[in-house]
């Protein structure tokens, strides 16, 4: 995973609540083998027209939001099922940055194994910032995950909460497979105790 | 003197590996149960993550969702089933794990082959990417379900961050009666629990009722403790576990099944250990159950009317039978003997082992299928397939007009071709009753395997009490 970088980039808005991970990455994409490329079935429902061409009523098609990294979204975002398609899909798009005043649990745990940083912001700081990229299509916010700041060139600029391990985690590039790892001495002792206690786990498979 | 411990809280503790300050606590899991859906992404993180597999010798595949149970020959007709069955092999070789191919005579459904060949012991950590897993609990193994993502975390590690569950103790007493089964045990606890009421905590069953079960019947009742909400069904091991694994490929042996056997017997919840919750049910009011509703909670005994949305005190409760009765095309106060089944399902890793055959063909012998109605059973292993044919059950089944079929999870799932079409009835012994699970507008009802066999021979459904 790759260690998560203060960055300034084009937001784009979808001023939707209770977005659900199937509206994400509908379901018949789930039997693919592959867990990269799902950027391009994100939101596929809304994205495409019939012939697959990009529907221009889709938000995330406007011009002005192309190359955006972060994405401005309403409540309960990925809610639904638990699919880990959707942050693959988020992450593939090319967002690591999300905006939201709340988000479902398990999806918001999974973005941090995917190195995307949900920030959850309150209802006024969430209208500040909607006006402005609604007044300012292609607006660039400013995030800096160490000082957990975001700011914007309108003059918004606040402090956000993050759980310490999560940020921690985040701006070094660790996954949870990472993490278990560093305690992978506990790890092999307990191997090593378990052989000799339970030697029978070690020989009959 | 320790307090005295549940027996989750025995493996929890001989399962703890590390313990950081603001950290989920990380546990060791012993055993990883593979099936060709949901690990294909995992392999891929591993790769691209560059880490080493840990434990190949802890890893046991199978192959089950989507493979045919018509024609097994590769390549399969669905190209998206055939990929996924390909690179499940392709990884199983590059990686050395034990995979039980289509070809293998060990394939069958990941839940039923694994207990087969005693892979999985009491006290163990289980781990599956699938729901289900909570059948081996019925080993007194601590079994669940985990993501993709773990399923990765598990292959690079041997271990799961993991927050500790709660415990509910679901004690059945008495003597089931003659025509119940571990089925209609599993869905009358849904039934009073409800779906939600397993939520964080992991069951134990307890009670006379419970071990006078068979190995078979117990596993049908741990597999369905995912549908009370509990990651993770337990019975404690006895002398019928012991006897169930004793020989088998992967069981202890010589000295080590000395050792095995003491440690197995210091498993059991000690007594006056505590629960966060208790339940209890009487045996001896459990009727065979069938499933109305969209939700394995929406069940009744076989002789109770449907309920209405009056039925409910809650307004949730009301509103989704509302919405179950209109997707089940059904009406409050309709008997269950009159509503007319197109399809009969028999198998599924709930209720697709021997004995579930034996208790069917029982029924079935000498009845048959009307017209109108299509029956199909689906061995959940090769073998077991094989010793049904050699006991001649297959011809009870096919005389009396059912199909016989290949091994696999079928039309449990619906992911291989076989499904209901919309709107059609279908009596079925697996496990989720949810809306298209077994085709789109697909209609569910859950039974146990004798009662799936009476509504076959009756196109209806019927009390087998009183055949
Ligand atoms: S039979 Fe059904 S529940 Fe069991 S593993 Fe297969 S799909 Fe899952």
């Amino acid at each position: 995973m790759e260690p998560y970088k203060n960055h300034t980039s084009v937001v784009a808005l979808m001023n939707r609540a209770n977005v659900d991970t199937d509206q994400i990455v509908p379901k018949q994409f789930l039997k693919r083998v592959s867990r990269q490329g799902f950027g391009e079935t994100m939101f596929f429902d809304w994205r495409y027209l019939e012939d697959e061409s990009d529907n221009p009523e889709f938000e995330l098609n406007r011009p002005e939001f192309k190359g955006a990294g972060i994405l401005l979204v309403g409540d309960n975002f990925g809610c639904g099922s638990s699919r880990e398609h959707a942050p693959w899909a988020i992450e593939d798009y090319g967002f690591n940055t999300i905006i939201s005043t709340s988000y479902a649990d398990i999806f918001y745990a999974n973005c941090f194994k995917n190195g995307i940083l949900p920030i959850t912001v309150t209802q006024e700081q969430w209208d500040v910032l909607r006006a402005e990229v609604e007044r300012f299509p292609g607006v660039q916010f400013s995030v800096d995950l160490e000082q957990q700041m975001l700011e914007t060139p309108g003059g918004t600029e606040f402090k956000f909460d993050l759980d310490q391990v999560r940020k921690r985690n985040l701006l070094e590039g660790l996954d949870d497979i990472a993490v278990s790892l560093q305690a992978e001495s506990h790890i092999t002792d307990f191997e090593e105790r378990q052989k000799k206690e339970l030697p029978w786990l070690w020989h009959s498979a | 003197m320790s307090s005295p411990k549940t027996m989750y809280e025995k493996i929890w503790d001989s399962h703890l590996v590390h313990e950081a300050e603001g950290q989920t606590p990380l546990i060791y899991v012993d055993r990883h149960l593979m099936h060709e859906v949901t690990s294909p992404q995992a392999f891929e993180g591993l790769k691209l993550a560059e880490r080493k597999l840990r434990n190949p010798h802890a890893i046991l595949a199978t192959l089950d969702h989507c493979v045919p149970t018509a024609n097994r020959s590769l390549p399969v007709a669905d190209p998206i089933a055939n990929t996924q069955i390909v690179t499940m092999m392709d990884n199983c070789k590059e990686h050395g794990l034990t995979l039980y191919d289509m070809d293998s005579e060990h394939n069958g459904i990941i839940h039923v082959v694994v207990p087969e060949h005693g892979f999985v012991h009491p006290g163990m950590v289980t781990v599956c990417g699938d729901s289900h897993t909570a059948t081996h609990g019925a080993f007194g193994a601590l079994a669940f379900g985990i993501g993709t993502s773990d399923v990765e975390h598990v292959l690079a590690t041997s271990t799961l961050p993991r927050q500790k569950s709660k415990t509910l103790l679901v004690e059945v007493d008495g003597e089931l009666n003659k025509h119940s089964t571990a089925k209609d045990i599993a869905l009358a606890v849904i039934g009073k629990i409800g779906t939600a009421g397993g939520n964080g905590h992991v069951i134990e069953f307890a009670g006379s009722a419970i071990t006078s079960l068979t190995m078979e019947g117990r596993m049908t009742l741990c597999n369905m403790a995912i549908e009370a909400g509990a990651p993770a069904g337990l019975i404690a091991p006895d002398e019928k576990t012991y006897a169930f694994l004793e020989g088998k490929e992967y069981a202890p042996k010589g000295d080590d099944w000395d050792k095995a056997m003491s440690y197995w017997k210091s498993l059991p919840s000690d007594d006056g250990a505590k629960y966060d919750t208790i339940v209890k049910l009487k045996a001896e009011d459990i009727e065979p159950q069938v499933t109305w509703g969209t939700s394995p909670e929406q069940v009744i005994g076989v002789n109770t009317p449907i309920p209405g949305p009056s039925d409910f005190d809650s307004e949730g409760k009301s509103k989704a039978c509302e919405s179950a009765l209109e997707y089940m095309g059904l009406e409050p106060g309709t008997k269950l003997s009159d509503l007319k089944i197109d399809f009969v399902f028999l198998g599924s890793c709930t209720n697709s082992r021997l004995e579930d055959f034996r208790s069917a063909a029982a029924i079935a012998k000498g009845t048959k299928v009307p017209e109108h109605v299509r029956a199909i059973a689906v061995p959940g292993s090769v073998l077991i397939k094989k010793q049904a044919e050699e006991e001649g059950l297959d011809k009870i089944f096919t005389e009396a007009g059912w199909e016989w079929r290949e091994p696999g999870c079928s039309m449990c799932l619906a992911m291989n071709g076989d499904e209901l079409k919309a709107g059609q009835r279908c009596a079925s012994t697996s496990n989720r009753n949810f809306e298209g699970r077994q085709g789109k507008g697909g209609r569910t009802h859950l039974v146990s395997p004798a009662m799936a066999a009476a509504a076959a021979g009756a196109g209806t459904f019927v009390d087998i009490r009183q055949l």
